[in-house]
Parts: structure tokens; sequence; C-alpha cells
């Protein structure tokens, strides 16, 4: 009894001391932090070409495309305010909604395709050995090369005719002939197609990432339960990678909502507006069809949808995280 | 006996190592080959396509039927070195001021502290979630006029390298790393009376390598990968780059297949050579910066 007490008493002794100390060394604290912010236009000086890039090329552009979304744009003859017109014309433009369909329905193909790939390659390709290291290099390569330069080359593939390269490919099967991307019917497909085969690699980097940091017992734990393979990955493998697969699933989501470069590329969005998306939709009404302030008006949505799609995945996130 | 079996546990599907696992190391092996085929093969038929002679675009393989430069002839009497050369002007550049900026401002957000921190934070972020493609249209109106100078870039390379000049990834990847750089070293220079440039150049930048790679061959990737902003910046056809060139070459009756495959395999070049020279810190890059994001 007495020896907790006197613990407890040196305890109060050394913290009372360490207090002392600490109200000796303020002068000295404050002094430095005067000097920090004496130089405080230093830090300034050192943020300002990107303060200045960011100023004219991101929010100068941005404030500008709000004001635009609200006039009606007319070259040499001025601008007439017309309020939230152009929202009301976008949303009802038939066209407008045929896109926005088509954006979800390729941004959500896409991202769960790659997803799904992606995972199955990262299974496959996990490893240390080195020949399992250069698989993946190579499996990685559709990530680093232009979607241009990809949509050159499955053009080529989805070449039409019986003849046609993926044609032949699936006449081995017994398939086809399809027309790919020049008919209605499978043009959203084969745009999907061609970005889950570009996206699933850089999905599997991620996963591999992911699956390095689950702990080995708890395999070794599993197979001692008797779990079978396919067991193991679903009840160990999966829910360890939930974080990894939300991460994913918002950056894909998010970038298969701007899509353009892929649909412009490959089909232009045609035919017969069977793939146009939204961003390529905002580039004809803008460059096509003059329409500034429509156009803008449709930037100005998909950016809100945007926004309100990463900010209620941070906001769930966190919420979970607080859990 | 964990340890025998241990090697079981490295993978998630538990493939095995051991030599005499053939049946194991055969499947692992057979959906390699495909998974190699499958996503490299579509660009080493670029490869053998831009050396072939006329190739029908029936005819694709991996090796050339009848192998010439006709191609790259032909493409450069279609201008395709100069939209080469702008891309490559663009690259450099852009890459250049990227890097500099980034490594500047990430000095200021990393290394000190000063009133408004937080909020240049959160600018940084907001620029991140703000789309390019949101903004295409009215930047074409900034690069055709811009604020208070009034100057017109339409047209010109710089209207496509000033817009990449800063990049919040770059920016937040160097902010974090330079933050692990211990406080130690700056104090000691600055007791020897090391000014701030002094002190940035010679004791924090020569620190910052690993992370200047991880942000060089993602900005050169961002800045290789746009369409958009060249393509709204060109007054004319010739002021493509090489990626946007190559739908216009294409949509040429008079050009072949094989033209527009040399130019694809021009642009598919430096791509590669910058992944596979700075792999490591494209694959780090890669994590971190998703899991930052």
């Amino acid at each position: 009894m007495t020896s907790v007490q006197s613990l407890g008493e040196t305890r109060d002794v050394g913290s009372t001391a360490s207090g002392g100390g600490a109200v000796e060394t303020h002068p000295v604290r404050r002094r430095r932090r005067r000097r920090l912010t004496g130089a405080t236009f230093i830090p300034w000086l050192f943020l300002l070409p990107a303060a200045l890039i960011f100023l004219v090329f991101k929010f100068i552009p941005m404030a500008e495309g709000i004001r635009l979304s609200l006039f009606e744009v007319r070259p040499f003859l001025g601008d007439i305010f017309v309020g939230f017109r152009n929202y009301a014309t976008i949303l009802q433009d038939e066209k407008f909604l045929t896109a926005s369909w088509h954006t979800l329905v390729l941004a959500g193909g896409q991202t769960i395709g790659a997803m799904v790939i992606g995972f199955f390659l990262a299974l496959l390709l996990e490893g240390h050995t080195k020949s399992l290291w250069f698989v993946r290099s190579a499996v990685f390569l559709p990530v680093v090369a232009a979607t241009a330069v990809i949509g050159e080359i499955w053009r080529l593939f989805f070449y039409p005719a019986p003849e046609g390269f993926l044609n032949e490919l699936i006449s081995w099967v017994g398939l086809g002939p399809w027309e790919y991307i020049h008919s209605t019917d499978t043009s959203l497909v084969s745009v999907m197609f061609v970005g889950i085969w570009k996206h699933a690699p850089y999905d599997m980097v991620l996963i591999l990432a992911g699956l390095a940091g689950i702990d080995r017992q708890q395999y070794e734990a599993a197979a001692i339960d008797g779990a079978s393979t396919p067991q193991r990955i679903w009840n160990v493998t999966l829910p360890a990678l939930r974080p990894v697969i939300t991460i994913l699933l918002t950056l894909a989501a998010i970038r298969g909502l701007r899509v353009f470069t892929e649909v412009y590329v490959l089909t232009g969005g045609g035919p017969a507006g069977s793939t146009d998306v939204w961003m390529t939709r905002v580039y004809t009404t803008a460059f096509e069809q003059s329409e500034a302030g429509l156009a803008s008006a449709g930037s100005v949505l998909l950016f809100l949808v945007t926004l309100v799609l990463t900010v209620s995945v941070q906001w769930y996130r966190r919420r979970r995280e607080a859990r | 006996m964990s340890t025998v079996n241990s090697s079981r546990f490295d993978s998630a599907i538990g493939w095995s190592t051991r030599s005499d696992a053939w049946v194991s190391r055969g499947i692992r092996f057979l959906f390699s080959a495909l998974a190699v085929i499958l996503f490299c093969g579509p660009l080493l038929v670029i490869f053998s396509g831009a050396f072939d002679h006329n190739p029908d675009p029936t005819q694709l393989s991996i090796v050339p039927d009848n192998p010439s430069l006709i191609n790259f002839q032909v493409a450069a009497e279609n201008k395709i070195w100069h939209y080469l050369m702008n891309s490559l002007i663009i690259a450099g550049g852009a890459l250049l001021l990227q890097l500099a900026v980034s490594v500047f401002a990430a000095y200021a957000l990393a290394r000190k502290k000063f009133r408004g921190q937080a909020i240049a934070l959160l600018v940084i972020l907001a620029t991140m979630m703000l789309p390019e493609e949101v903004i295409a249209i009215p930047l074409s109106l900034v690069i055709g006029d811009l604020p208070l100078v009034h100057v017109s870039l339409k047209g010109t390379l710089l209207g496509v390298i000033l817009p990449l000049g800063a990049w919040g990834f770059s920016i937040f990847v160097m902010t974090e790393f330079m933050k692990e750089i211990p406080g130690e070293l700056e104090e000691a220079a600055k007791v020897d009376g090391a000014g701030e440039l002094r002190l940035f150049a010679q004791i924090i930048l020569p620190l910052c390598k690993p992370a200047l790679g991880v942000i060089a061959v993602f900005g050169f990737n961002m800045i290789w990968e746009q369409y958009l902003l060249p393509l709204i910046v060109a007054a004319d056809p010739s002021d493509y780059t090489l990626t946007v060139a190559l739908l216009a070459l294409r949509s040429d009756d008079m050009v072949g297949t094989g033209i527009v495959l040399a130019g694809a395999l021009l642009a598919l070049v430096p791509s590669l050579v910058v992944y596979l020279s700075l792999q490591k810190s494209f694959l780090r890059g890669i994590t971190t910066g998703a899991i930052k994001g």
C-alpha cells in the first residue's frame, strides 16, 4: 500500500518537474515560432508557381464554365442571360439522357469487369519469383500505353468482316462473325471490353498490394480448420481486401463517368449514337454545334455528380473507420 | 510440419512452388502464358503491323509477313515526325515544369509551418477532385485569351504545356515524401548559416530522388495520355500531338493501315521506354497514390 502511494507520489513529482521544464522552455519555443511567422512569405513564394497555374488553368475556367452555363453564348453578338434554362434543356434532351444511360452502363461494366479480371490476375500472379515478376510487368503494359494507341489497334481487331482478326479467332470456337463497334447492338459492349482490358492490370497491382498485406497465419488457420481453397478465398482473402476494393470502386467509377478518349477514338459516339457518352455529347455540343452555354451546363452537371460521389464515398469511409 | 507446408500459404490460392508439384506449376504456367498473350499480344501486333508491307486488317499477326520500312517512309510524308516532335516537346516541357512546380510547392507544404497552410492543401485537393474533362470547354476559351495579359495560346505548344504544369497528384506524393525527412538535417544546415534556397537545393532536394522517380513516371504517363487538351488547343491539324493525329491519319482514305500502325508504334515506344526504365517507381506510386488520394 505504502509502496504504491510512494510510487504515485514520485510520479506526481516527476510530472510537475516536467511541467516546470515546459514552462522554462516556453520562451525558446515562442521565439522559434515568431521567427517562422516572420518569414511567412517564403512558403508562399514556393507555392506561387503552382497557385498561378491552378488559378489560370483550373479555377478561372471552372468559374467561367459556371458563368457560361447560365448564358446563351453567341459569339460576336453578346451573350444573353438565361438562368437555368440550359440545365433544363439538357435534362430534357433525348440525346443527353441516352448518353447518361450509356455512361452509367459503361462505367459500371468497366469498373466491375476490370476488378473481377484484376482479382483473378492477382490470384494467378501473386508470388516472389523472378518469372512471376516478369509476367506481371508484361501484363501491365496496356495501362501505360496511351488510350489513342490502344483504340487504333482494337479498331483493327474489331474489323467486322468474317476474315477480321477477332472474328477469325472466335470462329475457331464456332462463334461469330460479329460486327463489334460497327453495330448498334454490340458497340457499347465492345467499348466496355477494351476498357476492361486496359484497366484490369491496374486493378491487379492494387489487389496484389492488398494480398501482400494479408497475414499468412490466417490462411494456415483456415487450412487447419479444413477450409477448401475457394472457401479460404471467400472467407479470408476477400474480407481482407475490402479496403482496397472500396478504393478501386471509387476511383474507377469516377474515371468511368468522365470517359471520353476511349469512346472518341473507338467509335466517336457512333454508330447512330449507340456509344455516345456524357463527355462525347458535351464535346459535340460545344465544338460541332457551337453551343458553349449548353455544353458548359453539361460539364457542370457532370462535375456535381462526381463531386457528390467522391464526397459521399469519403464520408462513408470516414464513418466506417470511426466505428 | 508447418515449415514443410509454409510455401503453400505464400499466396491466397496456395500455389505450390515445390519442384515436384507438376500440376500446380503446370496450371499456373498455362494461365500465365494466356495472360501474357491476351494483354501483350495486341501491342505486339502494332509492332509487326508497323513493319509489314501493306498489312491488311484481316491478316494481322505477331510476325510481319513482308517486313519493310515503307510504312515509316509514307508516314514521314504525312508529317508523322512533326507530330512526334510536337508530342515530345510537350512531354519534355510539361514534365520539367511539373517536376519543378511540385517540388517547390511540396517544400513549402512539408517543411514549413505557416498561416493558411491548411487552406493551401485544401485548394490543391480541390484541383484533384476537379476532372480535367469538366473544364475543357471554358479552358479552350481561357487559352484563347489569357486573363489579364490577353495573350492567345491557341495553336501553340505552350498552350498544352502550361495547363499541365501543375498537378495535384505530384504535389501530394512529393509532400508526403518530404514530410518523412528528419528535421535535424535542416537545423544543422541553418546553424551553419545556409540560406533558404541552399537549404532547399542542397539538403532537401537530393534526398527526394526516389519520389522524383515516382512523380516523373506518373507525370509522363499523364501527359502522354492527354487527348482532349491538345485537341482543343490545336488551331489546325499541324498542331496535333501524335496521339491526336492518329485519328486524323486513319480518317484519311489515302492513308493505309500500315501507316496508322507506324504512327501508333511511335506513340507507344516512349511510354514503354519510360515505364520499363522506371518500373519500380511506377508500381510503388500506384499503391501509395491510390491509398493517399
